[in-house]
């Protein structure tokens, strides 16, 4: 138990401190980076409550590949430190306010200004009630029973996310020449070459 | 005092920390042993295929080769170039290397062997192995080289791409097994061969070797090392032991991937054939043929195909891989289900 207190005050500092670390560092490498030990002890502090499966696709999904997408972006930015500086006083009330709301939003569910604990306590005794099974099956009977229906718009809001993406970034250039495997491999010896007998000093 | 003991060993916190400490050890020393004959089997493959002899002079049949070699990285200069970021270009090798380690953890040797028997053994295994990009990426920026950034973005993409069939294939076994604990998915493949998921899922299974070449970067996907064309890419900057630990990184990655295949659709530990002389083998003799099998066909084709070109790669990953991977999962998921072979769960 003392190890298990242990390990939640040091996974939820480092989560705390790179949070922080990732607003105030200078270089948004570093910003990313830092994000990523973020996501790590998240995912850490996600094990330490028994959330296994979160914990895991927190890794796979946030830190395999959407900051992977950050690092790349962010790598091939051409930073200007001095330039960075500039806008923080403007951004700071925006950011606060931010802050702010999603604090706000957090206290509220956790009930501490009276609302939202009946809430809590429903979950709670759902949760007591799966948790005899293991987690991942445990979400996926929620999943894919009463949450069908949300579980398919959230699919659904992605796809149109994905082609609007596509979309804006598609241009046809004219004059690409493509690589057409099914007809490279369907080309014969006749179709491709001839053999040419030349005569001595004759040429071709 | 036995008793003593093993009270002291399963209920005291230290004694379970040496436990825990002396399983690792038990894990790793021969995982490192195993990284360092696996580039002299590589070299003596290689070799054959080309008809050569291979490392033959260091020690018998030269099979001091890798400790020669690994002795003289040691001994190198590490240059830190002068304008690269020098903490996160000694950070990066280490990410490399140990992200091929850790994810040792859930992987069964045996019945029961096994460091941790977590119930997310497979998602495990997929999010360390995706977290292997971070090394590559990080060197290539810390280099601040044009070369080393280049192919850490090559290879960075290559990788990210070939993750997502991984993903598909690892679904459909989780699909026919019913578990995602590592040690239930070889339990469900007990009995005859035939038994295996190789056979069933005989597709996923190349689909997943190939990818496990693109991910560990071995040809005909080596562009990240393409040492003659592309200046070796994301390490181009690399000398020494930094070199080193990327070099034996790759390597522990080719073993932890043929590991997961074998684990995956070869059954692990069990004998192909359950009766008498198979089964006084001890699984964990099965297991290391089985990763070794995997491993001498990373080097045969190493030693046999040409390389990709990039645009190939990505094509043949997006375009071929990722619809067929999707398509076999709803197949799978479809057969399962009218089929009336849904694991019981």
């Amino acid at each position: 138990m003392l190890l298990q207190a242990l390990a939640f005050y040091v996974f939820a500092a480092v989560t705390v401190a790179s949070g922080a670390m990732v607003v105030v560092s200078r270089n948004p490498v570093y910003s990313v980076l830092f994000l990523i030990l973020a996501f790590f002890n998240a995912a850490a502090l996600f094990l330490l409550i028994g959330a296994e499966f979160i914990a895991m696709i927190l890794v796979i999904v946030y830190v395999g590949a959407v900051a992977v997408l950050f690092l790349f972006v962010v790598m091939m930015l051409d930073i200007n430190l001095v330039e960075l500086r500039e806008g923080f006083l403007k951004y700071l009330p925006v950011g606060a306010m931010i802050g702010v709301v999603l604090l706000a939003e957090i206290l509220l569910g956790l009930g501490v200004l009276g609302t939202g604990s009946a809430t809590i306590a429903a979950l709670n005794k759902q949760g007591a009630q799966v948790l005899a099974v293991d987690n991942t099956r445990a979400i996926g009977r929620v999943l894919y029973t009463q949450y069908f229906y949300l579980f398919q718009v959230a699919g659904i809001v992605l796809l149109v996310a994905m082609i609007g993406a596509i979309v804006l970034t598609l241009r046809t250039r004219p004059g690409v020449r493509r690589q057409k495997v099914g007809d490279q491999i369907n080309r014969t010896k006749e179709q491709a070459m001839t053999v040419v007998k030349v005569p001595t000093r004759g040429g071709v | 005092m036995s008793a003593d003991l093993i009270q002291f060993f399963t209920t005291n916190w230290l004694g379970q920390a040496i436990v825990i400490l002396a399983q690792c050890l038990a894990v790793t020393v021969p995982l490192l042993v195993s990284v360092a004959y696996m580039t002299y089997v590589d070299r003596k493959v290689w070799a054959s295929i080309q008809l050569r002899r291979g490392p033959n002079v260091v020690g018998p049949f030269g099979l001091l080769q890798p400790f020669a070699d690994g002795l003289k990285l040691v001994l190198k200069e590490t240059i830190i170039p002068s304008s690269a970021n020098a903490v996160l270009f000694v950070i990066a090798p280490m990410i490399t290397f140990m992200t091929a380690l850790v994810a040792w953890a859930v992987v069964p040797f045996d019945d029961g062997w096994v460091i941790a028997d977590i119930n997310v053994g497979i998602l495990y295994l997929f999010a360390i192995s995706s977290l292997g990009v971070y090394g590559i990426i990080i060197a290539g920026w810390a280099s601040n080289s044009k070369y080393a950034f280049l192919g850490a973005l090559r290879s960075a993409a290559q990788m990210v791409s070939y993750e997502v069939s991984i993903g598909f294939v690892l679904i459909t076994v989780l699909l026919c097994v019913g578990s995602l604990n590592l040690s239930d998915v070889v339990i469900a493949q007990s009995g005859w061969f035939w038994n295996w998921l190789f056979l069933p899922l005989l597709p996923m299974f190349v689909i997943f070797f190939v990818s496990a070449l693109a991910e560990t970067n071995r040809t005909p996907f080596d562009l990240p090392m393409s040492e003659a064309e592309l200046v070796a890419g994301f390490h181009t900057e690399y000398s020494a032991m930094t070199f080193g630990l990327f070099f034996l990184g790759e390597y522990a990655n080719m073993i932890l991937l043929s590991a997961m295949g074998a684990v995956l659709f070869l059954g692990g530990w069990m004998s192909p054939i359950p009766h008498a002389p198979f089964t006084y083998v001890p699984g964990v003799v099965w297991f290391a043929l089985k990763i070794a099998f995997l491993l001498f066909v990373f080097s045969w084709t190493k030693g046999t195909l040409p390389r990709y070109r990039y645009d190939q790669l990505m094509r043949l990953g997006w375009k071929v891989f990722l619809p067929v991977s999707l398509g076999w999962v709803v197949l799978t998921a479809a057969v399962l289900q009218f089929g009336g072979w849904v694991p019981k769960s």
